[in-house]
């Protein structure tokens, strides 16, 4: 078996004397579609926020391929192959549609300010056009490209957010609640173009509560309650397994 | 081809322009060339987001190290113009490390905060700056013939033509920034500047980029000022100049390249023409503060908003995103 491609490892997140993330260890195999779920405020949006490097861990840390990356800051996490998502439409909604993915392309084609004024970044311009064109493609957008992103209808957005994300050429993404919003022919079509993405190498890693695309999509999961790991498995696994429905249900018993 | 006869007649009328007007005016239309720099790099300032309240003090480090290079080391003028530009951009470099620890509202005070320490630095040190009476004497342009034009510059005109050449490449040389993937990267830093980061981009980095190049423009701007006047004082550069080219800005609208342009143009002819001859020379202050509000309140968008309505709907947008030039 090859290594993880990504390691938690003990991982503490505390505001002030909340703690959002209570010493959670998982770990994510390359190639992977790995699903982390758990009931509202489980700590599954602040572990993704850890792991882009958004936020610095009170403890613990996160390896990628081995190389510690906790404590780095979002744009270095980023260059070094792990590319989030946002949650809601988290878009540059003033630029147009193929700006926004031109944007994802940055890493691989970073501008370079005496080239463009001299004109001679000419190949890497039509080089990262040709790469964002292809993730634009691949997520069904092309024919938007000159709409205006804030424009779009709310599936399309999410998808531009995924083509932004694919651009970057990432080898993990991480993606935040994908399916939010969606219909349920939108939700079956995002989920056959994981599949796809994760046929091309991608490693996902998806925090997601639509319970039927998580246990459709998902190689392993890992459930949280209140910061702590809970449960691990495969989607068989999870769905019996008593502690997840405890928390699940549970909780919505103390919320009836 | 369109585009080009365009450029062509523009720059001919702007050729043309000095001889149609009187003394004092074309004294004012040098002014405004070099206004139009200084606004146009306050914009590629505020691309990434962020407005200054320093930006006329920078201008005025750009006056300052070019009067006190070709007066005290004897430096040609236009080589000491230039280093006086990269001085104003070091000093933006130096600041940017406080100042980009803030953001918004707290960048904008901590700008006016360190623009005013430097005017202190100014009053305070006789020497090298003068202290509160400032420079005075400064060299002039030495004249030069270039052929086709002899360049003598106790003529205002003349020197609207030298400082016509070096706004129109610098502006030449922002358009072209903005245009580029560098530009995007600054319309991203600006409008989601964790998405910007997601995507691997240094957003401090950008928005350092940013302001250091916007310094660097308004140096050169200053050093034109310095050289055309011959005496700068503390005074030249205080938050009342501020308050005019943020007028400017505003009333221009900063969506599109051009926006502030048109507005220190618009305004400077109101100001200067309209309102110093009609006689209202007391109140322009009032009359100035009264177009303020007035253009915030019923054209939120700025004057460009007037000008892109007239074009048609895809021609305006293509002008506002800063689009990156398409490849074909």
């Amino acid at each position: 078996m090859s290594p993880p491609v990504l390691e938690i490892d003990n991982l503490t997140m505390r505001f002030g004397g909340l703690t959002a993330i209570d010493r959670l260890s998982f770990k994510v195999e390359r190639g992977a579609i790995h699903g982390l779920i758990g009931p509202n405020g489980a700590g599954k949006t602040t572990t993704f926020n850890v792991v882009s490097g958004f936020y610095k861990p009170t403890g613990g840390e996160v390896r990628l391929r081995g190389e510690t990356i906790s404590g780095l800051r979002m744009f270095e996490v980023a260059r070094r192959g792990v590319v989030r998502t946002f949650q809601h439409s988290t878009l540059f909604a003033e630029l147009t549609v193929l700006e926004n993915v031109l944007i994802g392309t940055h890493m691989s084609f970073p501008p370079n300010i005496f080239a463009a004024m001299a004109g001679v970044d000419k190949a890497n311009r039509r080089a990262a056009r040709a790469r964002a064109e292809e993730a634009l493609e691949f997520f069904g957008l092309s024919g938007l490209s000159d709409e205006l992103a804030g424009d779009l209808p709310h599936g399309h957005q999410r998808a531009l957010g995924m083509a932004v994300a694919l651009a970057a050429r990432p080898d993990v993404v991480l993606l935040d609640e994908p399916f939010t919003g969606m219909n349920p022919e939108e939700t079956r079509r995002m989920m056959e173009l994981m599949v796809k993405l994760r046929n091309t190498g991608v490693t996902i890693l998806l925090v997601e509560h639509d319970m039927h695309a998580i246990m459709g999509l998902c190689d392993r999961i890992t459930c949280m309650s209140f910061g702590r790991l809970l449960a691990e498995g495969n989607p068989q696994e999870i769905r019996h397994h008593p502690d997840v429905i405890e928390a699940y249900l549970g909780g919505a018993r103390h919320v009836a | 081809m369109a585009k080009l006869a365009t450029l062509l007649g523009f720059g001919a009328i702007l050729l043309a322009l000095p001889h149609a007007l009187s003394f004092s005016q074309q004294e004012i239309l040098v002014f405004l060339t070099i206004n139009v720099l200084l606004v146009a790099s306050y914009r590629l300032l505020t691309l990434t987001g962020e407005w200054s309240l320093g930006h006329v003090v920078i201008m005025g480090v750009g006056a300052y190290a070019s009067a006190l290079l070709s007066k005290r080391l004897g430096i040609y003028v236009p080589a000491a113009m230039l280093l006086g530009a990269v001085t104003a951009a070091m000093i933006a470099l130096a600041l940017s490390f406080p100042l980009f620890r803030m953001k918004g509202f707290y960048f904008l005070i901590g700008s006016f905060a360190a623009g005013e320490i430097i005017r202190l630095l100014w009053k305070r040190f006789r020497d090298p700056f003068g202290g509160p009476k400032g420079i005075k004497k400064i060299d002039p342009m030495p004249d030069f013939d270039i052929g086709i034009y002899a360049f003598d510059f106790f003529e205002p005109i003349s020197y609207y033509y030298f400082a016509l050449a070096v706004v129109g490449v610098s502006l030449w040389v922002m358009w072209r920034i903005e245009r580029s993937p560098v530009g995007l990267t600054f319309h991203a830093v600006h409008w989601q500047d964790r998405l910007a980061e997601a995507s691997g981009v240094n957003v401090r980095a950008y928005r350092t980029l940013a302001f250091v190049l916007a310094s660097g423009f308004a140096g050169l701007s200053g050093a034109l000022l310095a050289h055309y006047i011959g005496t700068i004082n503390p005074n030249s550069f205080d938050v009342e100049q501020m308050v005019f080219v943020l007028t400017w800005t505003i009333v221009g609208g900063t969506a599109t390249f051009y926006g502030p342009i048109l507005g220190c143009v618009v305004l400077t002819i109101l100001n200067e023409i309209v309102l110093r001859e009609a006689g209202f020379e007391q109140m322009r202050p009032l009359i100035y503060g009264l177009i303020l509000i007035l253009s915030v309140l019923f054209m939120p968008k700025g004057l460009e908003s007037l000008v892109r309505g007239a074009f048609s709907g895809r021609n305006a947008r293509k002008n506002s995103a800063g689009e990156t030039e398409a490849m074909e």
